[in-house]
C-alpha cells in the first residue's frame, strides 16, 4: 500500500487511478473528451480536472469517468465494424437527384 | 529542444526476424503513416515506434516539470503584483503541460509512475536549458522570449505528430504557450524602454548567458542526430534540428533589435545568398557536458525534484486513505 515511501515506481499501488474528462465548451454544446488525469477520487478528480483542463474558461462543465470504466470497440475490428456503411450512400441526402426547383429541400 | 536527449540513445538497430503476421501489420502501418494518417493509442504500431515515442513525450513532459523551477525561482520575488501573477499563471502552464503530456505517454502502456521513477533516479533527460541558473529578475523575461519561444518553434511542428493523442496535447500547450513568450518579451521591453541604465545592462547580461543555452535546445547539427531520420520518416520529427534552429536565430535577430540587445556573438550576420543568417560556432562540448548530468544545476535541480517526490508522499498517500475509506462507508451503508 505504501509503496510511495520504498521509493519513486516501487510499486504501482500508490499510484492513483486514471480519469477522463470531458469539458462542455459552453451550453448548447457536448461535452468532449480532452484529456486524462490521475485522482484519488471523484471529488479530487473533478477538482483536478477544473485545473488542469479550464485554466482559460475552456468549459462552464466538466465530467470525469474512471478510465478503467470505459468500453471501448477493438481497433482490430475496425474494418469490420465500421467500413461496410461505405457503400451505404443510400443513407445520404446527397444520394437524391431532384430537380434544380426543388433541390433545396 | 525539450527532447534534446533523444540524440543521446544509440541508433537503434531493427529487429531483423518478424513473424509474417508482423510485417504484413508493419506494412499497414508504414502505408498509414505515408498517407498522412494519425495513429492512435490502441492501433497497432511496431515496438520502435512506441518506444521512440514513450521517450520521447516522457522526455518532454520531465522537461515542462522541471522547467517549473528556474522561474519558480522569482515567484517570491517577483517585482510588482502584476508580474507576480503572470509568472504563477506561467509557471502553472508548466505544470499543466507536463500533465497533458504524461497522460499522452501512459496510452502507449508506460505508467506514471514508472516516468516519475525514471526521472528521479536520472535515468530519464529532459532539456539541456533547465540545467542553468536564474541569476536575475531578467532572466525571467528572457525565459519567456528565448526559451520559451525556442519552444513555440520546436512545437508547432509537433501538432502535426503522427501519434495523435501527443498532437493533440501539443495543440493544447501551443495554444497556452504564446502567452509565455509575449509576457517574456513584453517584461523586457518595460525594462529596455522604461527602465534605468542598470536594469539595461541586467537585461543585456541575461540575454548573454540565455543565448548559446538556447540555440543548444535545437540538439545537435543534423549530421550527429542519429535517430532523426527514423523520427523523420515515422511522422515523429517533421522539421530538422538545424533548421529549427535557423528560424530560430532569424526571427530572434529583429526582435533583438527592437528591444535594443545585442545578441553575443561576433560572427552573427545576414547571408544574402542564403536568405538567412549565419552564426558562430555552438560549444558543443558544452551541451554534451549539460545533457550528461554536468551542467551548473543538474544536481540542484534533480534534488529538487526527488525532495518534492519524497515530501508529497504523505500527501499521495492520505488522498488514497480517504478515498479507500469513504468507499467502504458507501458499500457498508
Amino acid at each position: 500500500m505504501n509503496a510511495s515511501n520504498q521509493g519513486p515506481g516501487a510499486g504501482t499501488t500508490a499510484e492513483w487511478p486514471l480519469w477522463e474528462v470531458f469539458v462542455r465548451a459552453k451550453a448548447g454544446l457536448d461535452h468532449k473528451h480532452c484529456g486524462s488525469l490521475h485522482a484519488p477520487d471523484p471529488k479530487a478528480a473533478i477538482q483536478l480536472a477544473r485545473d488542469v483542463y479550464t485554466r482559460r474558461q475552456e468549459g462552464t462543465s466538466v465530467w470525469v469517468v474512471r478510465s478503467d470504466q470505459i468500453v471501448a470497440s477493438d481497433p482490430a475490428d475496425k474494418a469490420m465494424y465500421f467500413d461496410p456503411m461505405e457503400d451505404k450512400v443510400y443513407r445520404h441526402p446527397t444520394f437524391y437527384e431532384l430537380p434544380e426547383s426543388v433541390n433545396h429541400m | 529542444m525539450y527532447t534534446q536527449a533523444m540524440d543521446l540513445a544509440p541508433k537503434e538497430e531493427r529487429k531483423s526476424v518478424q513473424s509474417a503476421d508482423d510485417a504484413q501489420r508493419e506494412a499497414h502501418f508504414e502505408a498509414r503513416i505515408a498517407a498522412g494518417d494519425f495513429i492512435e493509442a490502441k492501433d497497432w504500431m511496431p515496438e520502435h515506434y512506441r518506444k521512440t515515442l514513450v521517450r520521447q513525450i516522457s522526455q518532454h513532459a520531465h522537461s515542462e516539470i522541471v522547467g517549473m523551477l528556474p522561474e519558480g525561482n522569482w515567484i517570491t520575488r517577483a517585482p510588482t503584483l502584476k508580474r507576480k501573477a503572470i509568472l504563477l499563471a506561467k509557471v502553472q502552464d508548466e505544470g499543466g503541460h507536463g500533465l497533458y503530456l504524461y497522460a499522452a505517454a501512459e496510452t502507449l502502456g508506460t505508467s506514471r509512475d514508472q516516468m516519475t521513477a525514471a526521472l528521479l533516479s536520472g535515468k530519464a533527460k529532459y532539456s539541456s536549458i533547465f540545467n542553468y541558473p536564474t541569476l536575475s529578475w531578467a532572466d525571467v523575461g528572457v525565459i519567456g522570449w528565448l526559451v520559451d519561444g525556442a519552444a513555440i518553434m520546436n512545437q508547432v511542428p509537433l501538432t502535426r505528430c503522427s501519434f495523435a493523442p501527443y498532437a493533440r496535447a501539443m495543440v493544447r500547450v501551443c495554444r497556452e504557450e504564446s502567452f509565455h513568450q509575449r509576457q517574456g518579451f513584453e517584461s523586457l521591453l518595460t525594462m529596455m524602454q522604461q527602465g534605468t541604465e542598470a536594469q539595461r545592462a541586467m537585461v543585456q547580461d541575461a540575454v548573454d548567458r540565455w543565448w548559446w543555452p538556447s540555440l543548444m535546445m535545437f540538439g545537435p547539427p543534423d549530421a550527429e542526430s542519429p535517430n532523426s531520420a527514423q523520427s523523420m520518416r515515422w511522422g515523429i520529427k517533421r522539421i530538422s534540428n538545424d533548421e529549427l534552429r535557423q528560424k530560430f536565430v532569424d526571427a530572434c535577430v529583429d526582435q533583438a533589435r527592437v528591444l535594443g540587445v545585442t545578441l553575443p556573438d561576433p560572427d552573427l550576420k545576414w547571408n544574402a545568398e542564403r536568405g538567412a543568417h549565419d552564426i558562430g560556432a555552438i560549444d558543443w562540448a558544452e551541451f554534451w557536458r549539460v545533457v550528461g548530468g554536468d551542467g551548473p544545476c543538474n544536481r540542484e535541480r534533480l534534488a529538487a525534484r526527488n525532495q518534492a517526490w519524497d515530501d508529497g508522499a504523505w500527501v499521495r498517500d492520505a488522498a488514497m486513505a480517504h478515498a479507500r475509506k469513504r468507499a467502504m462507508k458507501e458499500q457498508a451503508a
